[in-house]
């Protein structure tokens, strides 16, 4: 057998036949991810593919919904979209993740949803985060999703792949977030487009899950199909706490071959990587912090799949708590990646800190991320956020600017009602 | 792709990088998914004149990376809603491309570099019998990137839906 990348070794296996990048493949993902964002466009599709009402789904047991994208501040034309994915769910069996329960992809990584060997597709652009449980994950639409439902299969172009190799440790104040707009500002928006993006090298050890999760998630603003992270005792761990010891012991871990072919190599040395921010409206528009011309912040937004995990909220604590609390004028918002992220914050006393700062705490969910929840930015409002888009318009209001950054950075910039203009 | 071609219509040049929240803001979905709506906000917020101007049979004439961003599939049943049967860009992000392709758009990789807005441009299939297509603009013959067998199939046939009603599934 020639050897093969990561990407090609987990699609071999789910297509059930040794394959290459170029490869047009037919596969059978083990889950599928839909939204209340994706299926109800899916339902239309499935119900053409059945010539009447929607029918029974190939194998409910391959797929969870999630309903996210929208809550109660959406309007009751969202909620009726929603409420339509939950009786198709409710009437087959399908798992659901309801509302107020967080972000489909924290919830599906949070239970064990993708595991280590697996193919795990979601039909929202950002499933690649499941890419750092070494399971092969992307982005599909709804009619892909109907198809699932309707044969369980789907087909997918095998990627090339482009290896980054880390060595070295993130420095104090460096977050995972600052590694992925690096890496996005030197791809470009369309630098690993159609290619998988297999992390690897000494480095991945010095970066938890946490941290995996947030560069894979990333890995589709540089045009991304995947994200892919070796496992390690860290993954095995991650998954104990979800699927119980034996379990995650069972797993078997995928590696690429030594010699296998890669499009590209990125060597990135991690204690280089310095706090970073993309600029309005491209993900790409990235430059050092320090070098950006200094800018007044109105909002701050600490949440999405990209930047509302229990860390990331204990980061932006920290320099809150250093800084004294808000500067005048600014509004901080907060939305947990999910509930269980919002428990845990509870438990610990952080939520009340926030909210003595003065923040907004928000319901679990994609929240004002892309603008189908309440609680986005006002007029022209400037925002630093630690979410991974920040497209004219994302936020529900064409009128604001939105600029990436770390957690810690952004709760800099609600300390200081500023970001940038460091040097 | 005898069904699709040849599509005459007139260029509607857009750049680089046009992302999904560009062509259809996600916030338009919450009220409804039907095409025929969302039209009336087709590029609102990157070209707000468009969707007044936009008439059956207009190409989409692109620069690279189209369709980057979300996974959307809005942002293509979008543009069918509004009558245009086709985008030719130097390049599509690949969510963007699998949704095409799953809709019966057609999405055509080409140099677009010498295509301006209101140009009279030409789809034809090349003759070759590769599935490759051309451009035509004017007096220029411009070549296209040929769509893999299965894609051509699927486009075809309307799309996966009526690939996937056609065969029983996908054919091995």
């Amino acid at each position: 057998m020639n050897p093969q990348t990561l990407a090609e070794k987990l699609l071999s296996r789910a297509a059930a036949r040794e394959v290459r990048a170029g490869d047009l493949v037919v596969c059978r993902p083990d889950l599928a991810l839909g939204t209340d964002g994706s299926v109800p466009m899916a339902l239309d599709y499935l119900e053409q593919l059945h010539g009447g009402a929607a029918g029974a789904p190939h194998d409910a047991s391959r797929l969870v919904f999630a309903f996210d994208h929208y809550d109660t501040s959406s309007g009751a034309k969202a909620l009726a979209l929603q409420d339509r994915a939950r009786r198709y769910a409710g009437e087959h069996g399908i798992a659901v993740f309801e509302m107020n329960q967080g972000i489909g992809h924290q919830r599906l990584l949070e239970t064990g949803g993708a595991q280590p060997g697996q193919l795990v597709v979601g039909a929202d652009s950002h499933a690649v985060s499941y890419g750092a449980m070494n399971a092969f994950a992307t982005g599909i639409g709804s009619s892909d999703l109907a198809g699932l439902m309707y044969c369980g299969r789907l087909w997918l172009k095998v990627p090339a792949t482009i290896a980054v190799l880390l060595s070295g440790r993130l420095r104090e104040g460096v977050a995972a977030k600052d590694l992925a707009l690096a890496l996005i500002g030197r791809l470009r928006a369309d630098g690993a487009a159609y290619c998988a993006l297999e992390f690897g090298g000494p480095g991945v050890a010095a970066l938890d899950i946490d941290d995996r999760i947030v560069l894979a998630n990333m890995a589709v603003e540089a045009g991304a199909k995947a994200g892919l992270f070796p496992c390690d005792e860290l993954t095995r761990a991650y998954l104990e706490a979800s699927v119980g010891a034996d379990a995650a012991q069972r797993m078997t871990a995928v590696a690429a071959d030594a010699s296998a072919v890669y499009r590209e190599i990125i060597a990135i040395d991690l204690a280089a990587v310095e706090p970073m921010v993309a600029l309005p409206h491209r993900v790409d528009s990235v430059m050092a912090l320090a070098d950006a011309p200094r800018t007044t912040i109105d909002m701050v937004y600490l949440g999405t799949c990209t930047g509302g995990r229990v860390k990331d909220y204990r980061e932006a604590l920290a320099v809150l708590r250093r800084g004294g609390g808000l500067a005048p004028g600014v509004r901080l918002v907060v939305t947990p990646a999910s509930e269980p992220v919002r428990a845990e914050l509870e438990a610990n006393g952080m939520l009340a800190e926030f909210a003595a700062f003065g923040a907004e705490i928000r319901a679990p969910g994609c929240g004002a991320c892309c603008g189908t929840c309440g609680g986005g930015p006002a007029g022209q409002a400037r925002v630093a956020s630690t979410a991974n888009r920040n497209f004219k318009g994302r936020m529900g209001n064409s009128e604001a600017q939105i600029f990436l950054a770390s957690p810690a950075e952004c709760a800099r910039a609600a300390v200081t009602g500023r970001l940038g203009g460091g040097r | 792709m005898s069904g699709l071609l040849p599509l005459v219509g007139r260029a509607r040049r857009f750049g680089d990088d046009v992302n999904t929240d560009n062509i259809i803001a996600s916030r338009r979905k919450r009220e409804t998914i039907d095409p025929g709506v969302l039209r009336a906000y087709l590029f609102e917020d990157v070209d707000a004149g468009f969707a007044a101007t936009v008439r059956p049979g207009d190409i989409l004439v692109a620069g690279s990376n189209f369709g980057c961003g979300s996974a959307m599939e809005v942002a293509v049943t979008v543009l069918l809603g509004a009558g245009i049967r086709a985008v030719v860009a130097a390049s599509f992000s690949r969510t963007y491309l699998r949704n095409a392709l799953n809709n019966g758009l057609l999405a055509i990789c080409a140099d677009t570099r010498s295509i301006e807005e209101g140009d009279a441009i030409e789809l034809a299939e090349g003759g070759g019998g590769d599935g490759a297509l051309t451009l035509r603009c004017g007096q220029r013959v411009i070549a296209c990137d040929p769509l893999p067998p299965f894609m051509q199939s699927m486009l075809e046939a309307g799309g996966l839906v009526p690939y996937l009603k056609t065969h029983g599934g996908f054919a091995a």
